[in-house]
C-alpha cells in the first residue's frame, strides 16, 4: 500500500525535465475558465455602417431594438455614449465583448464639441479602474477601458475629412486608434488604393499615432509572419459589413445585392473585412496589452503628478452606497496617499532647489 | 374675339417657328449650382451630364471669389447643338459643410444667388437698358445629399431650408451605386419625409397652369434622384465598375440619371428658368424696391 503512494510521486520520468513547461497550459485553462472582456469603441458620422459592420463582425445582434432616428431627432446636437454588451461563446471560451456607439458624432452642424463627452468618457473609465485598483477589495475588478477605437472613414472624401484629423489628434494619446475606411464597396480597386495612401500620408504629416501591429518574433513561423505582413500592408482596412445571407453560384455568403451585382462581405477581393476581423482577433491581447501599459499609464501618471487620486464625488458608485466602515477606511488610505505624495513633491522641489 | 372668315388659317402656328429661330440667333442662358460636401462626385457627374464639354469654345472663369468658407466657382460653356447654341455656367460651390465648424455655410451660397438677382435687376431698372441683359441667375440647384441610407443630415435640412426660399432646388442622391434597390427606396422615402416635415419646398413648386397632373407625378416620383456619376465608356455605354460588377449610368434600372437628365435639359429646362423669374426673381425684387 505504501508503495502505491510512493509511486504517485515518483522521480523525474525525464532527467533535467522538471515540468514548468506545462504552464502555459495551466493559464490557458484558467483563462478560458475566466473568460475575456474586450471593450470596443465605435466612431464616425451616422450613415457610414458602423452597426452592420460590428453586427457582421462578432456574428451578432448587438442592437435588436434598434431604429433608424429620423431628421428631428437629428437636430439635437448632443453626442451620446451608448455601451452595448454581449457574451459570446466559440467553443466554451467566453468572451464579454462591450461595443460603445457615439451616435451623434460628426452629425451636428458645428462639431468642435463632439469629442469632450469621448475623451470625457474615456477618461472615466481609466478613472474608475485606477479607483479600483488602489481601493481595498481588488480581486473582481471590472475592466472597461477602452481596448480598441474603430475610427470610421468616409469613403466619400479625397482623404482625411477636418475632422478626422481633429478627433485623432485629441484621441490618440488616450486610446488605440484603429482607422477603417467605410462601405468600401463604393470604390473601385484603383481609388481604393488611392484613398488609402491619401490617408495615410495625412495621418503621418499630423503626427498621428495610430495602432501599429507589433512585429513578429522572429521565432514564429512563416505563415503567421506573412500574415502579419499582410495585414500591416493593408492599413487602413477597408471595409464593408452586411448581414443578410445571399446565394451566389450555389453557395451561401454573407453580402450586398446591387442590381449590377453582389459584393461579398467575406471575399478578400471585395474589401478587407477578414482581414479587420483576422487582426482584431489576433491582436486583442496585445491592444488591451497597450491599452494597459501606455494609454492608462499616461493617465495615472498625468493624475497623480497633479496631485492625488480622482475625488470621489465623480463617479457615481455603480454597486451603491458602501458600507459606513469601507467607507471610512478607504477615505484614510487616500488622505495617507495624499499625504506621502505632497512629500515625494516637496522632497523632489527640494532636490531642484539645491541643483 | 376675332374669328377669320376665311377658310385656311391665319399664320399664328409659325411663331413657334418664329421663337426657334430667335432661340438659335440669340442663344440661350443656362445656370446651374451644385452644392454638396466635397466628394459626393459633382464634377464627375456634371461632367457626365453636359458630356464633358471642357474641351468646347470659349469656356470662361466667370466669377473668381477670394477664399471663404464657402467658396463659389463659375465656369461659363458655350455648348451649340443643332444650331441651338446654349450658354451653360455650371457655379461649383466648394467649401460647403466640409468643416468642423458648419454653422451658416450656405449663407455664401444665398448671397450669391441673391447677387445675381440684384445685378440683373439694377441692369433692368436703368433707364437705358441693353436689349439682352446678360442672365446670371441661378436657375436651378443641385443638392448632393450623402448615401447614408438613413435620413437628412441637420445641415441638410439647414441649407436646403434656407436655400429653397431663393431658387429651385433639386436633390440628389450621390454616389447612389453604394445602396441597394431596397436601401435606396427606404432612403427616398424618409428624405421625402423630411422635407415635408420641415416645410423645405422643392422643384417643382406647383402653379396650377404650368403642369398637367401627369407631368407632376412623373417629376415627383423621381425626386430625389439617385446619380452615379462616370466617365468611363465600354461598348459604346457609361459604366462604373465595381467588384460587385458594371453599373451603368444609363439604365434606369441602375440610377436615376437618365430621369435627371431628361428633366434638366429635355423636358424641364425652360420651365426651370420660367420658374426662377416669375417666382423667385419676382419675389426678390418685390422686397427689393
Amino acid at each position: 500500500m505504501s508503495s502505491d503512494s510512493v509511486k504517485n510521486f515518483s522521480s523525474l520520468e525525464t532527467p533535467g525535465y522538471v515540468g514548468f513547461a506545462n504552464l502555459p497550459n495551466q493559464v490557458h485553462r484558467k483563462s478560458v475558465k475566466k473568460g475575456f472582456e474586450f471593450t470596443l469603441m465605435v466612431v464616425g458620422e451616422s450613415g457610414l455602417g458602423k452597426s452592420t459592420l460590428v453586427n457582421a463582425l462578432f456574428l451578432t445582434d448587438l442592437y435588436p431594438e434598434r431604429q433608424v432616428p429620423d431628421a428631428t431627432e437629428k437636430m439635437k446636437q448632443t453626442v451620446k455614449l451608448e455601451p452595448s454588451t454581449v457574451e459570446i461563446e466559440e467553443r466554451g471560451v467566453k468572451l464579454r465583448l462591450t461595443v460603445v456607439d457615439t451616435p451623434g458624432f460628426g452629425d451636428a452642424i458645428d462639431n468642435t464639441d463632439s469629442f469632450s463627452a469621448i475623451i470625457r468618457y474615456i477618461d472615466d473609465q481609466f478613472e474608475r479602474f485606477l479607483r479600483d485598483e488602489s481601493g481595498l477589495n481588488r480581486k473582481n475588478i471590472m475592466d472597461n477601458r477602452i481596448h480598441c477605437c474603430f475610427y470610421f472613414i468616409s469613403p466619400f472624401g479625397h482623404g482625411l475629412k477636418p475632422l478626422d484629423i481633429e478627433f485623432m489628434k485629441q484621441l490618440h494619446n488616450k486610446v488605440n486608434i484603429v482607422p477603417v475606411i467605410a462601405k468600401a464597396d463604393v470604390l473601385t480597386k484603383k481609388e481604393m488604393l488611392r484613398l488609402k495612401k491619401k490617408v495615410m500620408d495625412e495621418i503621418q504629416e499630423n503626427g498621428i499615432r495610430i495602432y501599429s501591429l507589433p512585429e513578429c518574433d522572429s521565432d514564429e513561423d512563416e505563415e503567421y509572419k506573412e500574415q502579419v505582413r499582410q495585414l500591416k500592408q493593408a492599413v487602413p482596412f477597408a471595409v464593408c459589413g452586411a448581414n443578410t445571407m445571399l446565394e451566389v453560384r450555389g453557395r451561401k455568403v454573407r453580402g450586398r445585392l446591387y442590381p449590377w451585382g453582389v459584393v461579398e462581405v467575406e471575399n478578400p477581393e471585395h474589401c478587407d473585412f477578414i482581414k479587420l476581423r483576422t487582426m482584431l482577433i489576433t491582436h486583442m491581447q496585445d491592444l488591451q496589452e497597450i491599452t494597459q501599459q501606455v494609454h492608462y499609464e499616461n493617465y495615472r501618471s498625468e493624475c497623480l503628478a497633479k496631485g492625488g487620486l480622482p475625488k470621489r464625488n465623480t463617479i457615481v458608485d455603480e454597486k451603491g452606497a458602501a458600507t459606513s466602515d469601507k467607507d471610512r477606511i478607504l477615505l484614510e488610505k487616500e488622505a495617507e496617499l495624499k499625504r506621502m505624495q505632497e512629500m515625494i513633491a516637496a522632497m523632489q522641489a527640494k532636490m531642484h532647489q539645491q541643483q | 374675339a376675332l374669328t377669320s372668315k376665311g377658310n385656311g388659317p391665319v399664320g399664328f402656328d409659325l411663331l413657334t417657328e418664329q421663337f426657334s429661330k430667335e432661340i438659335r440667333k440669340e442663344g440661350i442662358q443656362y445656370n446651374i449650382m451644385v452644392v454638396g460636401r466635397s466628394g459626393l462626385g459633382k464634377s464627375t457627374f456634371i461632367n457626365t451630364l453636359f458630356k464633358d464639354y471642357d474641351n468646347d469654345e470659349g469656356s470662361e472663369e466667370v466669377t473668381p471669389r477670394p477664399p471663404q468658407t464657402t467658396s463659389i466657382r463659375s465656369v461659363a460653356h458655350v455648348i451649340e447643338e443643332k444650331g441651338v447654341r446654349v450658354k451653360l455656367t455650371i457655379t461649383d460651390t466648394p467649401g460647403f459643410a466640409d468643416h468642423v465648424d458648419n454653422s451658416e455655410c450656405w449663407e455664401p451660397i444665398v448671397e450669391y444667388i441673391c447677387n445675381q438677382y440684384e445685378s440683373y435687376l439694377l441692369e433692368e431698372i436703368k433707364p437705358e437698358r441693353k436689349p439682352y441683359i446678360s442672365d446670371t441667375r441661378v436657375h436651378c440647384l443641385l443638392y448632393f445629399v450623402m448615401p447614408t441610407g438613413h435620413c437628412l443630415k441637420a445641415v441638410d435640412v439647414k441649407a436646403l431650408k434656407r436655400l429653397s426660399r431663393f431658387c429651385n432646388i433639386i436633390p440628389l442622391i450621390a454616389k447612389a451605386d453604394t445602396l441597394t434597390r431596397d436601401e435606396l427606396a427606404d432612403f427616398k422615402k424618409r428624405i421625402n419625409e423630411d422635407l415635408r416635415y420641415h416645410q423645405i419646398e422643392i422643384y417643382p413648386l406647383y402653379t396650377k397652369n404650368e403642369y398637367s397632373s401627369e407631368e407632376l407625378e412623373i417629376i415627383k416620383a423621381g425626386i430625389p434622384y439617385a446619380v452615379i456619376g462616370s466617365d468611363a465608356y465600354e461598348e459604346g455605354k457609361l459604366i462604373r465598375k465595381c467588384s460587385a460588377g458594371t453599373a451603368e449610368i444609363e439604365n434606369p434600372e441602375h440610377c436615376d440619371f437618365v430621369l435627371l437628365r431628361d428633366m434638366l435639359i429635355r423636358n424641364e429646362m425652360l420651365r426651370l428658368i420660367k420658374s426662377t423669374k416669375v417666382l423667385f426673381y419676382e419675389s426678390f425684387r418685390k422686397n427689393y424696391l
